[in-house]
C-alpha cells in the first residue's frame, strides 16, 4: 500500500475519500463555533438570520457583545496573568532540568528522569486535588501553630499557577532537552578556549542556539495554561479564569457571545502557532 | 574544570527539580493517601481506617462509575487507534514533499484550540436545536427535532475527537520511519496487503501505537468537560464523582479515596499497555 505498489483505482479513491472525510470531522466543530458567532439571532442555533457583529461589538443587554462583557474580559486578564507567570515559571525549571539531564552524570539519574516524566500520567484532577490537599494541610498546620492565615495557600491565583506548572514542566523540559542533545559541544569548548567562563560561553553559545526550542516551550506553555480546566477547576479560587467562565456559561446555556470569545481564542492560537511553526523551521545556520 | 565547582553547579541545577518534584507530585500524592485512610470520628478528630475503601466497594453507584469510565475510555482508545491509523499511514507513506507537511499541520489544528471550544462546537452540531438536528429536518428525514447530545455516543463522539491528535502525531512519526523498501521486500516476497500490514508495518509502528493509545487512556480517563457537557446529567464519569465530593460535598476524605483509585487504575493499565507490547515507559513517553 505505498505508491510503488499497483493498487485498485477503486480501492486508492476509497481511502483519498475516508481521509477527506476525516479531515471534514476535524474542521466542523470549529466552523460551526465560528459561523455561528456572526449569527443574528439569540442562540447559537439554526435558522440562519442574517449577519450581525453584535456578539463582538454589541454594547448594551441582552445583546452584549465580547469586547463590553466585563465578566469574560476580566476572565481573559486572570488567564493571561496565570499563563504569563506558569510560562516564566516552567521555562526556568525546565531549562536547569534539560543542563541535568543532557550534561550531568549523578547517582538515581534515571529514576529522577522517569520521576520527571510522571506528571504526563498523572490525570489532571488528580494533580490539583493532590495539591489542593496539601496546601490546605500547610495551610492548616501554621494557623493551627501560629494562629496566622496563609491565604495564598487557599484556593487561588498561585495555586493555579502551582497546578499548571507541575506538568507543563515536563513537557517544556521534553521540548528544550531535545535541542540541547543536538548542540555540538565543541562550540562550548572553543569558547573556553577563547577565554570565555563557563557562564558566559553557556549565554553566548549554547543558550543562542536554543532559543527555538525556548521560544517553542514558551508558546505551548502558555497555550497549555491559557486552556487548562482539569486542573484548574480544582483549584480556582474566587477570580475565575476564562475557561471557568466560559464552562459555567455553557451550563447555563448562553448567547452567542461565547461563539466570538471561541472565535478571538482560535485566532489568538492559530498565531501562536505560525509563530511557533516559524520559528522552528528556521534552523540557525550553524 | 575544578571538581568543587561542578559539585556547585551540579547542585544548583538539582535543586529545582527536586523542589518541583517533591513538593509539587511526591508528597502532594503522599498526603492524598494518607487523608484517604481517615475516617472522621467527631468533630477535627479522625482515625486510621480503611472505611472510605469500604464505602466505594459497597456503594454501587461508585463500582459502577468507575467500571463504567474505565470501559468507556479503553474503548475510546481503541476506537481512535482505528480512525487514526489509517489517516497517519496516508499522510505518512502516500503523501510526499509539501503536501504531506501540509496534511499533518492540518491535523494539529484542533490541539491549538481550547477543549472547551472543541466541545461547544459538538454541541452546536448535536443537541435537539442543533445543526445536524436541524438538517435532518429540512431534509424531511425526521419528522420534529431529535436530541443527539446527552448520551454515551455523544460522549464518545467528543472523547475521540480530543484526543485524535495525540494518537496522530505519534504514529505519523513511527510510520515515518519505515522505509519504503521494506514494504516492497514484503509484497516481493509474496505478501498480501493483510500481510505486509501485519507483519511489517504493524511491528514497526508498536512504539507510536503504544505511547499514542496510553496518552489517549489517559486523556479520556481523566477527562471532566466532555463527559459533563455532552453527557449531561447522567454522564457518570468518575472524575465527576471526585469533584463532587470535593467542592459539593466537601466530603476530602472520601474524594481523596476516589481520587487514589482513579491513579491505582490508571497506572495498572498503563502498566499492562507497555507490558504487553514490550515498551519501555521511558522510551514511550520522550
Amino acid at each position: 500500500m505505498i505508491p510503488s505498489i499497483p493498487t485498485s483505482r477503486q480501492f486508492r479513491t476509497i481511502y483519498a475519500c475516508y481521509v477527506a472525510l476525516f479531515f471534514v470531522y476535524l474542521v466542523l466543530p470549529l466552523a460551526v463555533v465560528t459561523l455561528f458567532s456572526f449569527n443574528n439571532s439569540m442562540f447559537p442555533s439554526l435558522p440562519w438570520k442574517g449577519l450581525t457583529l453584535d456578539w463582538y461589538f454589541g454594547t448594551t443587554e441582552p445583546r452584549l457583545g465580547v469586547f463590553h462583557d466585563t465578566a469574560l474580559l476580566s476572565g481573559i486578564w486572570i488567564s493571561f496573568k496565570i499563563a504569563i507567570g506558569t510560562t516564566i515559571l516552567s521555562l526556568s525549571v525546565a531549562t536547569c532540568n534539560a543542563f541535568l539531564f543532557e550534561r550531568e552524570t549523578f547517582f538515581a539519574k534515571n529514576f529522577l528522569y522517569v520521576m520527571m516524566l510522571v506528571p504526563l500520567v498523572v490525570p489532571g484532577v488528580i494533580l490539583g486535588v493532590s495539591i489542593l490537599i496539601f496546601s490546605s494541610n500547610v495551610a492548616n498546620t501554621v494557623e493551627d501553630l501560629w494562629g496566622y492565615d496563609i491565604e495564598s495557600l487557599r484556593p487561588g491565583l498561585l495555586l493555579v499557577v502551582l497546578g499548571q506548572f507541575a506538568f507543563i514542566t515536563t513537557i517544556s523540559t521534553l521540548v528544550i532537552s531535545a535541542r540541547l542533545r543536538k548542540f555540538d559541544l565543541s562550540l562550548e569548548e572553543a569558547a573556553l578556549n577563547l577565554g570565555a567562563t563557563r557562564l558566559s560561553a553557556i549565554w553566548t553559545v549554547t543558550m543562542p542556539f536554543l532559543k527555538p526550542a525556548l521560544v517553542g516551550a514558551a508558546i505551548v506553555s502558555f497555550l497549555m495554561s491559557f486552556e487548562n480546566f482539569n486542573t484548574t477547576l480544582m483549584l480556582v479560587g474566587s477570580e475565575a479564569p476564562l475557561t471557568i467562565a466560559m464552562f459555567d456559561r455553557l451550563r447555563e446555556g448562553s448567547t452567542p457571545v461565547i461563539n466570538a470569545v471561541s472565535t478571538l481564542l482560535m485566532l489568538a492560537s492559530a498565531l501562536l502557532a505560525v509563530i511557533a511553526i516559524f520559528v522552528q523551521r528556521k534552523k540557525p545556520e550553524q | 574544570m575544578q571538581p568543587d565547582k561542578n559539585k556547585l553547579a551540579l547542585f544548583l541545577l538539582l535543586t529545582p527539580l527536586l523542589v518541583w518534584l517533591l513538593l509539587l507530585i511526591v508528597i502532594p500524592h503522599l498526603d492524598m493517601m494518607l487523608i484517604s485512610l481517615q475516617e472522621r470520628v467527631a468533630a477535627r478528630e479522625y482515625r486510621t481506617s480503611f472505611s472510605n475503601y469500604i464505602e466505594f466497594f459497597s456503594e454501587p453507584l461508585y463500582i459502577n462509575t468507575f467500571i463504567r469510565t474505565a470501559v468507556m475510555s479503553i474503548l475510546a482508545t481503541l476506537l481512535t487507534l482505528l480512525i487514526a491509523f489509517p489517516v497517519s499511514y496516508y499522510i505518512a507513506k502516500m503523501m510526499k514533499g509539501q503536501s504531506k507537511q501540509i496534511l499533518f499541520l492540518l491535523c494539529l489544528i484542533p490541539f491549538w484550540v481550547s477543549e472547551l471550544v472543541r466541545t461547544y462546537g459538538w454541541m452546536i452540531l448535536l443537541r435537539e436545536s442543533g445543526v445536524i438536528s436541524s438538517l435532518l429536518q429540512s431534509l424531511s428525514l425526521v419528522n420534529g427535532p431529535i436530541e443527539m447530545l446527552y448520551n454515551d455516543v455523544a460522549i464518545m463522539v467528543g472523547l475521540i475527537y480530543g484526543s485524535m491528535l495525540f494518537m496522530i502525531v505519534p504514529l505519523v512519526t513511527t510510520l515515518d520511519s519505515l522505509d519504503d523498501s521494506l514494504i516492497e521486500a514484503g509484497y516481493d516476497l509474496g505478501g498480501s496487503h493483510w500481510n505486509v500490514l501485519r507483519e511489517v508495518i504493524i511491528p514497526h509502528a508498536t512504539p507510536g501505537i503504544t505511547s499514542g493509545c496510553i496518552v489517549v487512556f489517559m486523556l479520556s480517563l481523566g477527562n471532566y468537560l466532555t463527559p459533563v457537557l455532552l453527557g449531561g446529567k447522567d454522564s457518570l464519569w468518575f472524575t465527576e464523582q471526585i469533584y463532587t465530593q470535593f467542592i459539593t460535598r466537601f466530603n476530602w476524605e472520601q474524594g481523596a479515596a476516589l481520587g487514589m483509585l482513579l491513579l491505582l487504575l490508571s497506572s495498572l493499565i498503563v502498566w499492562l499497555g507497555l507490558k504487553l507490547s514490550g515498551q519501555s515507559f521511558r522510551k514511550v513517553m520522550s
